[in-house]
């Protein structure tokens, strides 16, 4: 069993830092899986480690982190619709890191990633995979899992702590269990009289937890599957949401940091004497890659560090952008070869003869750039520290503040504050690292680290580099043999290694959103190869798929056009799963599909249509442009996604709709490349993004056709860019074969 | 120097060419005004100076010695809320709301210089914030709605 863990904890981790998606219900019971990680004092009641109840007030915690999605209102809502308690009645708390709160969703995924490791077969076979997951106890917010990870388990939870309650009733008032109800927080007696839950907290303190309740039929749901008012949204919409940037803990100084501009290249000496003259600096100190700089505001912080001289080293990846390119085209070889998870027919046969298509295509690194610059708190004592950051990984920040500061994890605690946006970002935890560092120099005092903009988003690690060839060929007018070869760094090895974990076997992230998608001809081939590690990198919405629906999309653009077929017309034909044929009738028909349009029609008009699976989700997108004397303007979006069921159609309308709008700016516009081992780009005014003038209209459908809850939060990014591209050819003539697009067009 | 920061003064000891914005959060605590970018690219950190939005993050504090500084906390509250604050709440704009106070600033400023704007005029006033979520189009019903609200007084 001791090796068994060991080859677990490498190998499982592969697929949970990819944050990939996907869902397979193991069978969860709230029956203590874990410590219930919630403390009560005297006189509450925990039940289960999701319902806190005090004379006080109802407190459901909600473990996956918020960076927007909103996670917090959507578990709330699972535990509420079970528990009985309305959504104004309640407070939400993250909760503390705990093994409690694994994520079964991404525990299922990774599982894949272990059947390479010698003797894994069989523990997967008998399920002692999963029993692994709950030893590591994995809390981590990403892969769009928190709904297919969430959706039973909490439901489960709140009815459990409601027949509790009601047991503890039926045996203090001598009635029968049958004979009791529950609403809006009450116990109602037969006799109608109600007894409030946190009336109860007392003498439900340390009682035994009801289990195995059966869950309620939809049918009988109050919230779920309804539109429903977001819990933080008055917060929001006042001003008054506090995000990790506004958290205030007494006594605090303020410090921003100065790396090396070049990821992770070193430093040989500085001098801080001016800055240190400068109002209100309290100290410069050296850490791990740069300087921590102290002083009591964070502008004087900003402002000193513009004054100090430091003479930096390079890095360890090439330093111009023109040698990464090459590093990804010297990939293309059988040595460098990671995976080649479909390969039907004869590919090789049936490319040797004929006419054969080929193209090749580009995906740049692109920043995440959330709009709340990185930023936390960490005060370090001499046998405790503590830590408040907007974090999607709680537990590797606790090892690591406790890596880095020799204090026990159990004495390291972690206040995981509102996120302003992540996208992926907040996966990564260097800023948590930094300021522990700084902490460590000044002990008792907490260091509030805030990066500017540009020192976050030049040392943000950003979404890989990626590169594909394609091959193709049609006959009679469909498209016969498609052969994808994608070329990109790993980026599971990449983040995982700032984490200190190894990465073996294939990473499916390099043909995530190509190798599986629901489209079957007679010869057809997805390959993927693993270039050499060049800058860092990391998880940016969507992963693998937000470069590779673009790859393997346009690919079949290309082959559908030399077919003389209409782009979904043929998808349709090309069709092999029944899921994604329903969202390609529901774009069509909602767009009113009727060919491409364009210059090829006599129309300033026209339009493209892309469907990437990705995280579990077939998502189709119809995109069309007018191409206007000031540049090509996008009027309207179609967007269908089959998610099984939606959850809360407001927020799945605005999660989609924010979805297109991510990927279609950064396909539009946005880059970072490096010059001498510094990313070029370090604020919004050379990576802008999608304004609010460019914006689309975008209509939204979610359809329920699957058995299988999913997340939304990354399936909409991946179709938009290569829906983009097919749309500008209509209107231009143009393929375009590398994002971003303004490399080759204008847009309004 | 002193400040009229939604209409009481405060006594603040800070360099001329501090930004205001840093003089609201970190001298003052008034944390509705969010830093985003700092160099007047995103607007998060959007105020009404003497009704007029501008970029905290630009404005000197010396220059706003005098005028009426105006944040998302005086724009309304949770409990008294703006015609603007009362559209975003019901059209659910926010998905991570670090953006909204700006752009709730932006909207009222261009409300009470044009309080039934075209879509032209909406895109025009709003397209200097930037919302990394995606939220536009719930910005723009948002905008639409609140400029009824006024209308309907």
């Amino acid at each position: 069993m001791g090796s068994l863990k060991t080859i677990a904890r490498r190998t499982f981790l592969i697929g949970s830092a990819a944050v990939v998606g996907g869902v397979a219900f193991g069978a969860y019971t709230v029956r203590k899986p874990h410590e219930n990680p919630l403390t009560a004092e005297a006189g509450d009641a925990v039940l289960t480690p999701y319902v806190k109840i005090t004379k006080d007030g109802i407190t459901l915690i909600t473990p996956r982190a918020d960076s927007g999605q909103g996670v917090y209102h959507v578990q709330a809502a699972l535990i509420a619709e079970e528990l009985d308690v309305d959504l104004d009645q309640i407070k939400t708390d993250p909760g503390p890191p705990s093994p409690a709160y694994w994520n079964t969703a991404l525990a299922s995924e990774a599982a894949e990633f272990m059947v390479p490791a010698a003797g894994m077969m069989q523990d997967i076979a008998e399920g002692a995979v999963n029993s692994v997951m709950k030893v590591i106890g994995l809390q981590i917010t990403g892969g769009s899992t928190t709904v297919p990870d969430q959706f039973e388990k909490l439901r489960l939870a709140g009815a459990s702590a409601r027949e509790t309650i009601k047991a503890l009733v039926a045996e203090r008032e001598g009635v029968a269990v049958a004979d009791l109800t529950t609403a809006s927080g009450n116990v109602i007696l037969p006799d109608g009289q109600k007894i409030p839950y946190t009336d109860l907290a007392a003498d439900l303190a340390g009682v035994e937890v009801v289990q195995d309740v059966p869950l309620r039929d939809p049918s009988q749901w109050r919230y779920l599957g309804k539109p429903m008012q977001r819990i933080d949204m008055l917060a929001k919409s006042t001003g008054t949401q506090d995000y990790g940037i506004d958290a205030s803990v007494d006594g605090m100084v303020h410090a921003t940091v100065l790396m090396n501009p070049a990821q992770g290249g070193g430093m040989s000496d500085y001098d801080a004497s001016e800055a240190l003259a400068m109002r209100g600096v309290k100290a410069v100190v050296p850490i791990t890659g740069g300087l921590g700089i102290v002083a009591d505001n964070t502008w004087r912080a900003f402002r000193a560090a513009q004054a100090i001289n430091v003479t930096w080293q390079e890095p360890s990846f090439p330093l111009e952008q023109a040698d990464h390119w090459a590093a990804l085209e010297a990939a293309f070889t059988p040595d460098a070869q990671d995976s080649q998870k479909r390969n039907d027919g004869d590919v090789e046969n049936a490319l040797s003869d004929g006419e054969v298509l080929t193209a090749e295509y580009r995906a740049p690194y692109l920043a995440h750039a959330p709009l709340e610059p990185i930023n936390a708190i960490v005060r370090v004592d001499d046998d405790r520290a503590e830590v408040w950051t907007g974090t999607q990984i709680p537990r590797f920040i606790q090892a690591n503040v406790s890596r880095i500061t020799g204090i026990p994890a159990e004495n390291v605690t972690v206040h995981v504050q509102m996120m302003g946006g992540s996208f992926g970002h907040r996966l990564e935890d260097e800023v948590v690292k930094q300021a522990t560092e700084i902490a460590m120099q000044m002990k008792g005092t907490p260091v509030k680290l805030t990066l500017s903009r540009e020192e976050d988003m030049i040392h943000d690690f950003p979404r890989q580099i990626a590169m594909a060839r394609m091959r193709g060929k049609v006959t009679n007018g469909q498209v016969e043999a498609l052969d994808l070869g994608i070329a990109m760094p790993s980026v599971v090895a990449s983040q995982l290694s700032r984490q200190n974990q190894s990465a073996p076997g294939p990473d499916s992230q390099i043909v995530a959103g190509a190798w599986d998608q629901p489209f079957a001809m007679p010869h057809q081939r997805v390959t993927g190869y693993r270039a050499q590690q060049l800058a860092p990198i990391s998880s940016w919405r969507s992963v693998g798929a937000s470069s590779n629906g673009f790859f393997y999309n346009a690919s079949l653009d290309e082959l559908i056009e030399a077919a003389g077929a209409d782009p979904l017309e043929e998808r349709l034909r090309l069709c092999s799963d029944p899921l994604a044929r329903q969202v390609l009738e529901a774009v069509a028909e909602m767009s009113g599909w009727a060919g491409v349009g364009g210059v090829a029609n006599g129309s300033k008009t026209g339009r493209g249509v892309a469907l990437t699976k990705s995280f579990g989700v077939h998502c189709a997108q119809v995109i069309e442009v007018t191409d206007t004397d000031t540049g090509l303007r996008i009027e309207n979006v179609w967007v269908a996604a089959e998610v099984g069921r939606v959850v809360d159609p407001v927020n799945f309308e605005n999660l989609v709709q924010g979805g297109v709008i991510y990927a279609l700016g950064h396909a539009m516009n946005s880059e970072i490349t490096y010059a001498g081992g510094v990313a070029e780009q370090s604020n919004f005014d050379l990576n802008p993004g999608m304004r609010l003038h460019q914006c689309p209209n975008i209509f939204v459908r979610g359809l329920e056709n699957g058995d299988r809850v999913q997340g939304i939060g990354e399936p909409p990014v991946p179709p938009a860019a290569p829906a983009l591209a097919g749309a500008i050819w209509a209107v231009t003539g143009t393929r375009l074969r590398e994002m971003p697009f303004s490399k080759s067009v204008g847009f309004i | 120097m002193q400040l009229r920061i939604n209409g009481t003064l405060h006594e603040v000891d800070v360099e001329d060419d501090m930004p205001l914005l840093w003089v609201l959060r970190d001298e003052l605590g008034l944390t509705g005004t969010k830093f985003g970018c700092g160099i007047a690219q995103c607007g998060a950190c959007t105020v009404h100076l003497d009704g007029v939005a501008v970029r905290s993050c630009q404005a000197w504090a010396i220059d706003a010695e005098g005028a009426e500084i105006t944040t998302i906390e005086g724009l309304g509250t949770p409990d008294l809320r703006h015609a603007v604050q009362e559209a975003w709440l019901t059209e659910q704009v926010a998905q991570c709301g670090y953006c909204q106070s700006g752009q709730m600033m932006q909207a009222a400023s261009l409300l009470t210089e044009t309080p039934q704007p075209s879509d032209q005029e909406i895109d025009d006033a709003m397209s200097g914030n930037l919302c990394r979520c995606g939220t536009y189009p719930r910005i723009r019903a948002a905008v639409k709605r609140a400029a009824n609200l006024m209308q309907e007084g």
